[in-house]
């Protein structure tokens, strides 16, 4: 111990730790990050494991054969982009009969989910999960895409991706914690209340140019705190609460006599 | 040539000469004299009328410097390539939007302006919507402050339409939604609808002329009406005198408070710095209305949680909430469902607000002048009326931001339609009559006050072993505030018939008043007097908690024996 | 006290009925007042303030020389920094100046309440007939009330006057008042008979009906009409929304079964409501939502409206596929599109 302590204060030990922790973030990244490869293709290995995924996860609902039911979609031709979406936002499986299924910590890994998606691909064909370089926000044009953003998808998900109401209880989700490949995978298969953009709508350079859109909207605001990117009201309530709470409070100061 | 001042006080030589050259050409002396050590009383509620004042004179500063730099141009460029922000670089865009990004990315200190501008109409509004509330809580509206009360009222109208123009210059789809909006809403009037909607515009929404109309409109005659109704305001504000609130040595007939100079010199002065330092904070680091996340105007597009500033929250609000009520009658169509909601309700609001003084005076049949201000819980009706109205008004706040209330509160929009279309009937009634009690309440509340004292907290045990709590008397001055009321007894007419039996001409006209009045002030609570509070003294009675430590003993002592 | 408790009876008619205004409470000194020391902080403090409010301008102005938010050096964090910097140092240099001034104000100068007597508003008795005899001199001077035809005639005049200003000014703001206008779209054929091509907003390609499939949501315009003169306006009316439902599910009457084709439908994207932009669209419910306020449509029964304020049904553009399989618009809207107007049923 005594060592460790002595060691810990050598002149060396920032340089090896930041060694070990950019060693180990690259680990992590190596083991957790899909690898072009695994986009493409799936191996018989990954289908199986992703049937019995299925088999113990899903089937309660979709049925055994995926075939869904009156009230549970059929995934048969949904494609594995869908099947992907929907399990690494967490959203499925559905814990609660809510007016839509909300996204929460995913109960399965990418991998898991890649494997459940390449089983569900091979019921019908659909939509596949989108390689790296097509999602990548740098290779994309921000301010085409915000164009872009803005006919199709601001109407629900405001004009930043702060995200809106639906009618009866149903909502179109922020949009700020998305990844790319989550981006371009609920427009080509169109979640729940969301309509689907298909590539003769809006083409895949289109798709990359709304990401880039969207991912440059992260960068911190030249004006301040933004307070929510809602609009109007939340500058309202900021100006009574922040605003009158100051001016009101130096008011009273001054109204009060001093002691 | 100089004027002897000798004989008298000399004045400090170093200004002598100064003001003498003022006083001889302007004759300041008499200025001074008049006003210079004019009383201003001490209250924070008096400083809300300033708080609009001051940002008024921060709104016209920081609007002069945004001239210099903003284009009220429709006409149609690319945004450079090489300007920021890089979401919009090479996009189609109107003038208006063009310099409104350059000022705020490439103007030093020009994104700052905009937002200390932006703050500052947020606050200016409501500080003019505070201080009225403030006016009609406290009764200050009454004679002689009629037409003060009313120019106010024009003030706070005329600054809602600075607020409307102002918000549409950026040309960004945020306010090109308000606009085509109020072009809705426009064309909704009857017989005329259509063509003030050309008017309005120039032709068809959005036309190439309404933002170059509109910054005429927003920098020179809204502003220039504001400031003239400020001066007239505050013209009077000197001439009637301040209001002061109930307290020892105040009454109708004087003022009691510190001198315009040097203290509301310093006190008012300083308060200018302090709203204009506390406007700057707000735009140094609170972004507002961030016009290059909504992009230039394009009739095509509209967003989640769409609304306008607060102060039309209101009219957005009962837009939603109104049915779809659209009739056609003889081939023209009436759009119910606009002209109720946008067009009659303000209406309605702003006319009752503007001649509630009027109402009061024609109900009241009230002629003395008033310079105490009422307490709010000594005019219960009073005051439950302007809470019930203020209720609605939230209701319609509410109404407005239904959407934002869905998502972050996870409800269904439909539902919270629904609730807020019931509630604006309902909760302005639930609000009347609980306001009602809290008041009078309040005033029981006074009055237990002033017949047991204070407690102290000291419980004392008697000979008897009886333990009683130690009331501390209120001394006089204190007490004034809680009894010097003078409530107003309600109408009391002739009877309908006279002697001979003979119908009194104009009785029915005299009832109505009169059942107003009863409306109004039936309903009493009395401040206490002297009598009762010697009696109370006296006995000890009323809750058998004694008012004295002295007299506890002697009495309690007497009660056992 | 034992006086009081013995005569109770008799107290009653002793007591005046209100209470007596007691007059200005004593003043009660400041800890300044007595303590010079209590004094003498305060004056630091002022002090102290106005240095702040010095060192904070300066601060603001270093910060507008020091950072650059020109296009070629700025970016989006200096345009912060420079906002942050100048606006902190105006703020903090107002506060400090107005924070001074107060405490100055509270705790230094002389802080006994004064009384001044108010005076009536009104004009005492005197001055009051004095202006009313005042007036009436005036008004005999101008013997208005022997000669009431040049009253008349005044009023006539000034009535009129305005209207050289007032008519002009009206007039011309309404640009050529033709209100007929808000009943034509660029959806109408071109003069040679052209049908006009749907195209995708805001890249304008034209789209085909097989390229729409189900659950589809397009934006569309008609074809090219970026070059049209008056872009904007045409495109405030003629935007609309293309979806494709499953043709079993939409519930079309006999007279529109030909305006859609092979379950792709056509609405006008404008509000009937107040004109806002309706462009939410709920694939499973296939309801269509304006985000202003809330009016939903719904798009397998020809746009009824379904919930809020609206008061009528989105107008349908008849549509049709071309020889190449190209949508394109039958002919213009059968109504006027957007808000309603008091003679839209004319």
């Amino acid at each position: 111990m005594k060592a460790l302590a002595a060691s810990r204060r050598h002149r060396l030990a920032p340089v090896i730790l930041m060694t070990l922790a950019l060693f180990l973030t690259g680990a992590v990244y190596a083991a957790l990050a899909p690898s072009s490869a695994q986009a493409n293709s799936a191996s018989a290995d990954d289908i199986e494991e992703g049937r019995r995924l299925f088999i113990t996860n899903c089937s309660t609902c979709h049925g055994m054969d995926a075939e869904g039911s009156d009230t549970v979609p059929s995934l048969i031709g949904v494609g594995a982009a869908s099947v992907h979406f929907q399990v690494i936002t967490g959203r499925m499986p559905m814990d609660a009969d809510a007016p839509q299924a909300g996204a929460k910590p995913p109960q399965f890994n990418d991998e898991q989910a890649r494997q459940l998606a390449a089983y569900v691909a091979t019921l019908g064909p659909g939509p596949g999960i989108p390689g790296e370089d097509v999602v990548d926000p740098e290779l994309g044009n921000a301010a085409e895409g915000m164009q872009l953003f803005r006919t199709n998808c601001a109407m629900c998900h405001n004009f930043v991706g702060a995200g809106g109401a639906l009618s009866n209880g149903k909502y179109a989700p922020a949009l700020d914690d998305s990844t790319p490949i989550e981006i371009y995978e609920a427009m080509i298969t169109g979640p729940q209340s969301m309509p689907v953009f298909n590539n003769a709508n809006l083409n895949e350079e289109d798709k990359r140019n709304i990401i880039a859109f969207l991912i440059s909207q992260r960068e911190p605001n030249p004006g301040g705190f933004n307070l929510g990117s809602i609009g109007s009201v939340s500058e309202g309530v900021w100006a009574f609460l922040v605003g009158f709470g100051l001016l009101i409070g130096a008011a009273v100061w001054i109204g009060a006599r001093s002691s | 040539m100089t004027t002897d001042l000798a004989p008298g006080p000399k004045v400090d030589p170093k200004i002598a000469a100064t003001a003498d050259f003022l006083d001889t050409r302007l004759g300041i002396s008499k200025m001074f004299k008049g006003l210079g050590r004019k009383l201003f009383p001490d209250h924070w509620s008096f400083l809300l009328g300033e708080i609009a004042l001051y940002s008024f004179i921060v709104l016209i500063l920081s609007g002069t410097f945004l001239v210099f730099f903003f284009v009220p141009s429709m006409n149609e460029i690319h945004y450079p390539h090489d300007a920021l922000p890089v979401t919009m670089q090479g996009q189609p865009m109107s003038e208006a939007f063009a310099s409104t990004l350059n000022l705020s990315f490439h103007v030093r200190g020009g994104l700052f302006m905009r937002q200390l501008h932006h703050w500052s109409a947020l606050i200016f509004v409501g500080a003019m919507v505070i201080h009225m509330l403030r006016i009609l809580f406290t009764g200050a509206f009454r004679k002689p402050r009629e037409l003060n009360y009313l120019i106010g009222f024009l003030m706070l109208i005329t600054s809602l339409l600075a607020g409307l123009t102002g918000y549409s210059l950026p040309d960004d789809v945020l306010s090109g939604n308000g606009l085509r909006i109020t072009d809705g809403v426009v064309r909704s009037i009857p017989i005329i609808g259509s063509y003030m909607s050309f008017m309005v515009f120039g032709g068809e929404f959005p036309g190439m002329d309404v933002i170059p109309r509109m910054y005429a409109l927003h920098i020179l005659f809204i502003p220039g009406l504001i400031l003239a109704l400020v001066a007239v305001h505050l013209f009077l504000v000197f001439w009637h005198k301040h209001t002061q609130y109930p307290g020892p040595g105040r009454t109708d007939k004087n003022v009691v408070g510190f001198p315009l100079f040097p203290i509301y010199v310093a006190k008012a002065g300083g308060f200018f710095f302090i709203v204009f330092g506390i406007l700057g904070l707000m735009g140094a680091t609170m972004s507002i209305n961030n016009v290059w996340n909504y992009g230039p105007f394009d009739p095509a597009l509209v967003g989640a949680g769409a609304q306008p500033d607060w102060y039309m929250l209101f009219l957005e609000g009962s837009l939603r909430l109104m049915p779809g009520w659209e009739v056609v009658i003889g081939g023209f169509t009436l759009s119910l469902n606009v002209l109720i909601p946008a067009v009659v309700i303000p209406g309605l609001l702003f006319t009752i607000l503007g001649a509630y003084p009027f109402i009061h005076n024609l109900v009241t049949k009230d002629t003395g002048e008033h310079h105490v201000l009422d307490r709010p819980r000594n005019a219960p009706t009073r005051t439950a009326i302007i809470v019930a109205v203020l209720s609605a008004f939230f209701v319609l706040l509410g109404a407005g931001a239904n959407d934002l209330i869905a998502t972050h509160f996870s409800l269904s929009l439909n539902a919270i339609t629904w609730a807020f279309r019931i509630l604006f009937f309902v909760l302005p009634v639930v609000a009347f009559v609980v306001t009602k009690r809290v008041c009078f309440g309040l005033q029981r509340k006074d009055r237990e006050l002033v017949l047991h004292g204070h407690e102290t907290g000291r419980v004392v045990r008697f000979a008897s072993g009886e333990y009683a709590e130690v009331h501390q008397p209120l001394d006089e001055f204190e007490r004034w505030v809680l009894v010097g009321q003078d409530l107003p007894k309600p109408l009391e007419i002739e009877p309908a018939e006279d002697v001979n039996g003979v119908r009194r001409p104009g009785h029915t006209k005299e009832l109505r008043r009169q059942n107003l009045s009863r409306f109004f002030y039936e309903e009493r609570v009395e401040p206490v007097t002297p009598a009762e509070l010697a009696a109370a003294h006296a006995t000890g009675a009323h809750d058998a908690l004694p008012a004295s430590a002295g007299r506890d003993v002697h009495e309690l002592e007497a009660r056992s024996h | 006290m034992s006086i009081e408790q013995s005569d109770h009876s008799t107290e009653l008619t002793e007591h005046p009925a209100t209470f007596p205004n007691p007059g200005l409470p004593p003043h009660r000194p400041r800890l300044g007042d007595e303590d010079p020391k209590a004094a003498k902080r305060s004056e630091r403090l002022v002090l102290l303030l106005f240095t702040v409010s010095v060192l904070a301008s300066i601060a603001a102005i270093v910060g507008y020389f020091a950072i650059p938010v020109d296009p070629e050096t700025g970016s989006v964090g200096n345009t912060r920094l420079s906002t942050l910097i100048i606006g902190l140092g105006l703020g903090l240099g107002m506060l400090g100046i107005g924070t001074a001034a107060i405490h100055w104000a509270k705790s230094l100068m002389n802080d006994h309440d004064k009384v001044e007597e108010r005076h009536e508003i009104a004009g005492d008795a005197e001055t009051r007939s004095t202006a009313i005899e005042m007036f009436n001199d005036g008004a005999k001077d101008t013997d208005i009330a022997r000669r009431p035809l040049i009253k008349g005639a005044l009023g006539g005049a000034l009535a009129l006057a305005p209207l050289p200003f007032l008519v002009p000014l009206i007039g011309n703001l309404g640009g050529d008042w033709d209100i007929s206008r808000f009943k034509r779209t660029a959806w109408a054929p071109a003069a040679n008979g052209d049908r006009i091509y749907l195209a995708t907003d805001p890249t304008n390609r034209r789209i085909k009906a097989s390229d729409v499939t189900i659950g589809s949501l397009f934006h569309v315009m008609p074809w090219n009409l970026p070059e049209h003169p008056n872009y904007l306006d045409e495109k405030a009316k003629a935007v609309v929304l293309l979806v494709r439902v499953d043709p079993q599910d939409l519930k079309e009457t006999e007279e529109r079964a030909s305006w859609s084709y092979d379950g792709i439908v056509a609405y006008s994207k404008i509000c009937t409501h107040v004109g806002c932009p309706v462009a939410l669209y709920e694939r499973e419910t296939h309801h269509l939502l304006c985000p202003c306020h809330q009016s939903t449509f719904d798009v397998t029964d020809e746009a009824k409206v379904v919930f809020g304020p609206a008061g009528r049904a989105l107008p349908q553009l008849p549509i049709d596929v071309d020889e190449n399989g190209y949508l394109v618009a039958q002919r213009d809207f059968d109504e006027p599109v957007g808000p309603s107007f008091w003679e839209r049923e004319r």
